[in-house]
């Protein structure tokens, strides 16, 4: 069975990047299971899909814990450990990687065992089209999948965004699959787990603990700081000092995060730690003085947040 | 007759349009959205004939269902966890009614602590309601019922409503091929609804739900929604026979899966079950003699197909989605009370309680589980019920409690 891993962000296509891949098995002849995962669903925080493929109905369900294939959509994820995308790597395990980057760097970097694949990064203004240039990359790695099938998924998936746009995403597709063509049959299907011979869960017999420590409350104030939300952005405003009039501050006040500060010279501040990139302070400002840079472009001209 | 791969909810979906409904009375509430949003989509595009509503919270949802249904129009409508309870009241009080009408729960685990993820505390907790409940563990069978729950709750001698339970995100937002028959295949399984008595006219006086203010009335009525339960189980035998002529597919009370000749049995319900043939399948290779009891009904419960299936097993596992405070897994006290007494009762009944909140049960803690079995086999002694849990997820939660201060006696946070 293949069970292959899809990492992105909400709004990067890996839920449709997987359903993709799906119905390429499925017309391919093969029993699938495919499936988004994300909490509440939240544009810009890390998420994943999974597919599994295989001759035979599929009874496992839920999380893959051992990919054949890993998928990541935004090489930032790899730099976060919460976003999972490493667990579970076997040492056969393919990489399949949207990124500036070349394999051999991300071999390195991540010390990975399996063949890693980079598909090169889109252009600013396809980026929105990453779903099909992973689902064409990936499909280009798998022996049974081919071309054919890959359009006719591709049509399948998308046919109700209307057909610019999926001609579209077929061209990106088409080239992602291109590119990686000299690279078929680099994944290989997993076997299941060995009830002979296993790692057993390591089990433990929860003791009755106090309330104070049982009871789901949070004690601390400002636990929401700790978590570093500004990951989720993909937009990055930016505030052109010499354009902004310190009106009234209305990016700080219309900032759903509360990511504005205004600091003792009344300028307002980012909280780029904070800043999920919605964009609302950009639309709100009467001077104009604020912009968006996407995050990748604001990241490789080395301007730290 | 196509074969399209298709999510839980999107089988839901198929099920209720396939079925014909005329009333559709909706609340949104996550994972269960998707249903009435693609029925909702047919509804608008004149694909399907059928009145929607919009309504102000699950509770009137039920009251405008169950009000529907007393007028003789084909009723669905659908809701999850919280939403369900919301609707208690009204669960209840319609399933008096003895009308039929059809809904579905997505399975989704009740606050607090809040989740969006899978278990079966909240469809469980309306175990007592009166509503006939079926269990699905794939999207097929989430299709396949919708259509049998229709025949099963216009039954004559049924007449109660109907709740086909699927588990959120492992079968709602999960696809898997699922074959969509033609409407003229369902329309000869499941032809327009004949609603005979069943019609509550203006002109035409009805009062229903009634008073009954001494307990022999009282009692008579339930007694009698009771009796009529009941009987569910030989009709849905039955139109299970009847749906397999036809289809192919066959449903009855209890999946049995490679159980015959096996010495240990998993009993589960919903989705996990398919894990639990998996693990069936990679101890059977490993040369164990290991099967899977999996109730499709849960009410009415099968006591006696139980039985049947279980006499003279040597071990039995019964793994719970659910946690009954202060009790343990309910299914498992639901499968002692069957078992109590029976000559042949499996010596060991053990208890596993796991897959809260969407908790995942790897197929290694299938074999634990297979191994803890046998080993109480081996010993005579039923062991104590076990919450599964690991050394590594407690490691995880310990974390969160450290930011949470959670141990801090000087609470407030103050440093
Ligand atoms: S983009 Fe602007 S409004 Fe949105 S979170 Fe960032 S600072 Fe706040
Ligand atoms: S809304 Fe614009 S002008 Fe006003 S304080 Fe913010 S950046 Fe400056």
């Amino acid at each position: 069975m293949y069970r292959i891993r899809l990492h992105g962000r909400g709004g990067q296509g890996m839920k449709t990047a997987g359903r993709i891949l799906g119905s390429a098995f499925f017309l391919a002849g093969f029993e699938v299971q495919d499936a988004p995962r994300y909490g509440a669903e939240r544009r810009g925080a890390p998420i994943f899909a999974y597919v599994r493929a295989g001759r035979t109905p599929i009874l496992e369900r839920g999380v893959i814990s051992r990919p054949d294939l890993i998928i990541v959509a935004d090489d930032h994820l790899l730099a976060m450990p919460g976003a999972g995308v490493l667990s579970g790597a076997q040492p056969q395990t393919a990489f399949l990687i949207h990124s500036h980057e070349k394999p051999s760097l991300w071999r390195e970097r991540l010390n990975l065992q399996g063949p890693v694949f980079t598909l090169p990064g889109l252009p600013e203004n396809e980026l929105r089209f990453r779903g099909a240039a992973c689902a064409g990359g990936a499909a280009a790695l798998i022996p049974e999948l081919n071309i054919d099938l890959l359009a006719e998924a591709v049509q399948e998936e998308l046919a109700p965004l209307g057909p610019e746009l999926v001609a579209t995403n077929l061209g990106v597709a088409r080239m992602a699959y291109a590119s990686l063509a000299a690279h078929r049959g680099a994944v290989h299907e997993g076997g299941p787990v060995s009830a002979g011979e296993y790692t057993p869960p390591g089990w433990l017999t929860l003791a009755c603990e106090e309330p104070l420590l049982s009871a789901p409350a949070i004690h601390a104030a400002a636990t929401s700081e700790l978590s570093q939300t500004g990951l989720w952005r993909t937009e990055r405003p930016i505030i052109d000092g010499s354009r902004c009039n310190r009106c009234w501050w209305l990016c700080s006040t219309f900032c759903p995060e509360g990511a504005i500060q205004v600091d003792d010279e009344r300028r307002p501040r980012i909280d780029y730690g904070h800043c999920k990139g919605c964009l609302v302070c950009l639309a709100q400002c009467p001077a104009h003085a604020i912009s968006a840079v996407p995050e990748e472009e604001a990241a490789a001209q080395g301007e730290t947040p | 007759m196509t074969r399209k791969l298709l999510t839980g909810n999107g089988a839901a979906a198929w099920g209720a349009r396939l079925a014909r409904i005329d009333y559709l009375p909706a609340f949104p509430i996550t994972p269960q959205t998707e249903i009435i949003e693609t029925l909702s989509n047919w509804i608008e595009g004149r694909e399907l004939e059928c009145r929607m509503v919009t309504m102000e919270s699950e509770h009137s949802m039920l009251t405008a269902a169950g009000a529907a249904a007393v007028t003789g129009v084909r009723v669905f409508t659908a809701t999850s966890s919280q939403g369900l309870l919301y609707a208690t009241e009204m669960l209840y009080t319609v399933a008096g009614w003895r009308v039929p009408l059809v809904m579905v729960n997505v399975s989704r685990g009740l606050s607090s602590p809040i989740t969006l993820e899978p278990d079966h505390n909240d469809v469980l907790a309306m175990r007592d309601c009166g509503f006939l409940q079926l269990h699905c563990a794939t999207c097929q069978e989430v299709l396949d019922n919708l259509l049998i729950a229709y025949r099963l709750a216009e039954h004559p001698t049924v007449r109660l409503p109907v709740l086909v339970n699927l588990d959120g995100f492992y079968l709602s937002f999960t696809r898997e091929p699922v074959l969509i028959p033609t409407q003229a295949e369902v329309d000869r399984f499941l032809p327009p609804f004949n609603p005979g008595s069943i019609r509550f006219r203006g002109g035409e006086p009805l009062s229903e739900g009634v008073a009954v203010l001494e307990g022999a009335a009282y009692s008579y009525f339930r007694y009698e929604a009771h009796l009529a339960s009941l009987q569910g189980i030989r009709v849905y035998e039955e139109l299970g026979q009847e749906f397999a002529g036809l289809f192919g597919r066959s449903y009855t009370a209890l999946e049995c899966y490679k159980s015959e000749d096996a010495e240990i049995v998993f009993v589960m319900i919903g989705s996990f079950a398919t894990k639990a043939k998996e693990a069936v399948d990679r101890l059977r290779e490993a040369g164990k003699k290991v099967g899977l009891v999996r109730p499709r009904l849960v009410r009415p419960f099968p006591a006696a197909a139980l039985r049947g299936a279980l006499a003279g097993k040597k071990g039995v596992a019964v793994i719970d989605q659910n946690l009954s405070p202060g009790k343990g897994g309910i299914l498992h006290g639901e499968l002692a009370s069957a078992l109590y007494g029976m000559a042949e009762a499996p010596p060991v009944l053990a208890s596993f309680v796991g897959g809260l909140g969407g908790r995942d049960i790897s197929s290694e803690e299938f074999f634990e589980i297979h191994k803890a079995v046998q080993r109480a086999v081996s010993e005579g002694v039923n062991p104590s019920p076990r919450l599964l849990y690991t050394e590594e997820e407690l490691r995880g939660v310990r974390t969160m409690q450290s930011v949470a201060r959670a141990a801090d006696t000087k609470q407030g946070g103050g440093a």
